[in-house]
C-alpha cells in the first residue's frame, strides 16, 4: 500500500464528499424528489394536441359513467310511431322547446315520412322527471339531465332509427360498452403481453424462441376470420354481459402480440443492465427482479402503449358489432347502432343514422392523441 | 502484507467459463469464447487481489463468475465461511446455499451509471438487498440505510432521492453501500474508479480502503489501470486470454515481472514526471488480442511475445503451467528462467491522485 497515503489532496477529504451543494453541474438546482411521473406529466402538459386528446378521451369517459343521467330515454325506450323521425333542433323563445313532427304517407309505396312542424311544440327542460334508473348502479333517481317536460313526447335530437328509439339516448349508452370493452380487452392484453413478453425477454433461450413463434402464429393469423370465427363459437344462449366478456377476450387475445413484442424487447435489453444484475446479485428472485426492478422501467411506455391499443380495440368491436357478430341488441354500441347504417337506401332516408360512426372517429382520435403524447412524455431521451 | 499461510476465503481451481457460439437459423454451436479458461487464485482473508489485464482478457466474467452472476463451465470455487466448518463449494451450492453466499461476497460494479435503477430512491436502492434476504423492512430498514449511507460518506438526507441527482462519484458510493449493507467479507470490485473523474477516484480508493479496516474485508480489485492496482492491492493477478500468467506480491511484481506480458504492460504505464520521461522502453505490443474462441497453440501469448521462440512457445498441446518463481510469487512462461525482464521503479509518490 504505497501511493494513496502520499497522495496529496486525497487524503483526508474522505469524509467530505462532493455533494449536492458543491456539485451543481450547469448551475441547475438539484432536481432531486421529482418522481418520473411528474416529469413524465410536466412533458406532457406541453403537448397541446395531446392534452385536448386526453380532455376528450375523459369526458367521453364521464359520459360513459353518467350516461343514465345524461341520456333523455333508457335503451328500451321506443316510439313506435316514429320510424326514422329526422332530427329536432331546440329552439328559444322564452322557454326551451323542440318542434313536433307531422306525417306524410307517400301514395305510391305508403312510406310514412316526418317532417318537422314549427307549429307544434314540445317543451324541454333541464333535470326532468323520466324513467327510472339506478345513478352508477346503485342510487335510484328518476331525473334526467334535459329531456321532454311531458313524458312520453317526441324528441329526438339526433333522430330516431327504424324502430323508434332516440338515436341520442342510444347513442349515450352505446359510449359506455363501446369504451369500456377496449378497457377490458386491453388488461386481458396487457397481462398476456407482458407476462409472456416478460418471460421471454427475460429467460431469453429456447422459452423466447417458442413464444415468439407463437406471437408469429398469432399475427400472421387474418385477424377478421379469426374474429368472426371465435365470435361465432360463443354460445348463442349466453346472456348479454357473458358475450361482452367474451367478445373482449377475444379482442384481447388478437392484441397481446404486439403488446409482447414490445415487451421483449425492452426486457432484452434491460437484462443486459448492471442494475439487473445487480439486483440478483441483492438475492431478489425472478419474479421480484421483474415486477420490482424491470417493470418499472419499462411502466410508463407500456402505459402510453396500452393507451394505443384501445382505440384498435374500440374500433374491432365497432368492426364485430356491424357485421353482427359482435355484441347484439338489447345491448347497445356504437357497432350495434351501425349495424342500422348497413344498407344504403335507409341512409338516404336517414343519413343520421352514421353519427355512432362519429362518435367512433372521435373517440378513437382521442384515445390516439393522447396515447401519441404520453409516449413521447415517457421516452426519457426526447425533448 | 501477510504471509502466513492463511486458509484461503476463496479457492479458485482450474475455473472455465465458456460461452457457446451459435451459428445458422437452428443454433448450432460452432465453438465457444474462452472468457476464463483455468484460473486458479487464492485470495488470502484481509488481502486485497488486484486481478488486471487487458479488456477482453476475461477479468470481468471472472468477477462474475466467482459471485455466480454466470454460470462457471468447469472447475471449483470453494469458499471459506469462516465459522470452522468445511469450505463451500460455490459451483454446487443450493438455492439457500448461493443466497447465503451471495451475501457474503458482493459485487460493486464498474459504471455507476447503470448499475443504479434510475426508477429508484437511494432507500430502496440500498435497502433493497436487506429486504430481498428479509433481514430489516420498515424504519430499521431505513435506519440501517441511513447508517451506511453516512459510512460511505453521503448524507443521509438524501435518501429519498433518486440516482440521477448524484455525481459519479457519489453513485459509486451508492454502489458501495449498496454492496456492504449486507455485511459482505469479500466485495469483487469491478473497475470501481475507472468510469470516475481522475479527481474523485482517490476519494473512492481511500474510502474502499478505509472500509476495508473497519469491516474487515477482502476485495477482489478488478481493473487495467496498474497505478490504481498499485496504490491498493497487497497482491497482483495478471490475467492474459482467460489465463492467469502471474500472481505475486505487489511491489516485486512491478520492479521485476517474470512474466513479458507484465512486462509490456508495465511498459505502457505512464510517467507522470516528466523527468522520467522515454526513460523507459516502450514494449509494444501487436494490436490485436487472440480471438478468444480460438487460442494460439501452446503458449497463447507467444503471437505477441518479443521473447517466444519458436518449437518451445508454440507448441500444441504444451501451454506454460504456473510455477513458483521466488518470493511467492507463480508465473506461467515457458521461458521464466532464461529471462530478465524490467519492471518499473515504484511509482507510487508519482500517481498524483491516482
Amino acid at each position: 500500500m504505497t501511493g494513496l497515503a502520499a497522495a496529496p489532496g486525497a487524503a483526508g477529504t474522505t469524509q467530505t464528499p462532493e455533494g449536492p451543494p458543491t456539485e451543481k453541474k450547469g448551475g441547475a438546482p438539484p432536481r432531486d424528489s421529482a418522481s418520473q411521473w411528474r416529469l413524465v406529466w410536466r412533458r406532457f402538459r406541453r403537448h397541446r394536441l395531446a392534452m385536448l386528446g386526453l380532455a376528450v378521451t375523459a369526458a367521453l369517459y364521464l359520459v360513459a359513467i353518467f350516461a343514465d343521467f345524461l341520456a333523455p330515454f333508457g335503451t328500451e325506450h321506443f316510439d313506435e310511431d316514429y320510424p326514422y323521425a329526422p332530427p329536432q333542433t331546440i329552439q328559444f323563445d322564452g322557454g326551451l322547446h323542440v318542434d313536433g313532427y307531422t306525417t306524410a304517407v307517400d301514395n305510391e309505396t305508403y312510406e310514412q315520412t316526418f317532417t318537422t312542424d314549427p307549429s307544434q311544440r314540445i317543451p324541454v327542460g333541464f333535470f326532468v322527471r323520466g324513467e327510472e334508473y339506478r345513478l352508477l348502479g346503485l342510487i335510484p333517481w328518476d331525473r334526467h339531465l334535459f329531456g321532454p317536460t311531458e313524458p312520453g313526447a317526441p324528441m329526438y335530437l339526433l333522430g330516431a332509427d327504424r324502430t323508434g328509439h332516440d338515436l341520442l339516448s342510444q347513442l349515450i349508452h352505446g359510449t359506455r360498452v363501446s369504451m369500456t370493452i377496449g378497457l377490458i380487452g386491453v388488461v386481458v392484453a396487457f397481462v398476456l403481453g407482458v407476462v409472456l413478453g416478460g418471460l421471454s425477454g427475460y429467460l431469453a433461450g429456447r422459452a423466447d424462441t417458442v413464444i415468439q413463434r407463437v406471437v408469429e402464429f398469432f399475427m400472421s393469423l387474418p385477424s377478421l376470420p379469426l374474429w368472426l370465427g371465435l365470435a361465432a363459437a360463443l354460445p348463442p344462449e349466453w346472456g348479454p354481459l357473458q358475450r361482452y366478456f367474451a367478445i373482449s377476450v377475444v379482442l384481447a387475445l388478437i392484441g397481446w402480440t404486439h403488446l409482447a413484442r414490445e415487451v421483449r424487447g425492452r426486457f432484452l435489453a434491460l437484462r443486459e443492465e448492471q442494475f439487473v444484475t445487480a439486483a440478483r446479485l441483492d438475492g431478489c428472485g425472478r419474479r421480484r427482479v421483474i415486477l420490482g426492478h424491470m417493470l418499472p422501467s419499462v411502466s410508463s411506455h407500456l402505459i402510453a402503449q396500452l393507451s394505443l391499443s384501445v382505440p384498435a380495440m374500440i374500433l374491432a368491436e365497432t368492426a364485430l358489432s356491424f357485421l353482427g357478430l359482435g355484441l347484439q341488441a338489447p345491448v347497445v354500441s356504437w357497432g350495434v347502432l351501425l349495424q342500422d347504417a348497413q344498407n344504403v337506401r335507409v341512409l338516404e332516408t336517414a343519413p343520421w343514422l352514421m353519427i355512432p360512426g362519429l362518435a367512433v372517429v372521435v373517440a378513437v382520435l382521442a384515445l390516439n392523441f393522447a396515447g401519441d403524447g404520453l409516449r413521447d412524455a415517457a421516452d426519457p431521451y426526447r425533448r | 502484507m501477510n504471509d502466513t499461510p492463511a486458509a484461503p476465503l476463496l479457492d479458485v481451481r482450474g475455473l472455465k467459463v465458456h460461452f457457446p457460439v451459435r451459428r445458422g437459423p437452428f443454433g448450432r454451436v460452432t465453438g465457444h469464447v474462452r472468457a476464463v479458461d483455468g484460473v486458479s487464485l487464492a485470495l488470502r482473508p484481509g488481502e486485497t487481489l488486484g486481478l488486471v489485464g487487458e479488456s477482453g482478457c476475461g477479468k470481468t466474467t471472472l468477477g462474475r463468475a466467482l459471485a455466480r452472476a454466470v454460470e462457471p463451465s468447469a472447475g471449483r470455487v470453494l469458499y471459506d465461511p469462516g465459522d470452522g466448518g468445511d469450505p463451500w463449494d460455490v459451483g454446487a451450492l443450493s438455492r439457500r446455499g448461493l443466497r447465503a453466499y451471495q451475501r457474503q461476497v458482493r459485487v460493486v460494479f464498474q459504471d455507476p451509471f447503470s448499475s443504479l435503477n434510475p426508477r429508484m430512491t437511494l432507500l430502496r436502492i440500498v435497502g433493497d438487498p436487506l429486504k430481498a434476504h428479509g433481514l430489516a423492512s420498515g424504519s430499521e430498514l431505513e435506519d440501517r440505510v441511513a447508517d451506511m449511507l453516512t459510512r460511505v460518506g453521503l448524507s443521509s438526507r438524501y435518501m429519498r432521492r433518486y440516482p440521477h441527482a448524484f455525481s459519479g462519484g457519489e453513485r459509486q458510493r451508492i454502489s458501495i453501500a449498496r454492496a456492504l449493507i449486507l455485511g459482505p467479507r469479500l466485495v469483487i470490485a469491478d473497475e470501481p474508479v475507472s468510469a470516475l473523474d481522475v479527481s474523485v477516484r482517490a476519494q473512492i480508493l481511500n474510502l474502499l480502503l478505509e472500509l476495508r479496516e473497519q469491516l474487515n474485508l477482502t476485495y477482489l480489485f478488478i481493473s487495467h489501470d496498474l497505478s490504481v492496482v498499485e496504490s491498493v492491492c497487497d497482491r497482483v493477478a495478471v490475467m492474459y486470454l482467460g489465463k492467469v500468467v502471474e500472481t505475486g506480491p505487489t511491489s516485486p511484481l512491478y520492479a521485476q515481472p517474470r512474466h513479458p506480458y507484465t512486462e509490456a504492460l508495465l511498459s505502457a504505464v505512464p510517467r507522470p514526471d516528466p523527468r522520467l520521461r522515454g526513460a523507459g522502453r516502450r514494449i509494444r505490443l501487436a494490436d490485436d488480442l487472440p480471438d478468444p474462441a480460438r487460442p494460439p497453440a501452446g503458449c497463447s501469448f507467444h503471437t505477441r511475445c518479443q521473447a517466444a521462440v519458436d518449437g518451445v512457445c508454440d507448441v500444441p498441446g504444451r501451454p506454460p503451467e504456473l510455477a513458483p518463481a521466488g518470493e511467492g510469487r507463480l508465473t506461467a512462461c515457458h521461458r521464466a528462467t532464461d529471462l530478465t525482464l524490467t519492471g518499473v521503479p515504484a511509482l507510487g509518490p508519482a500517481v498524483e491522485g491516482a
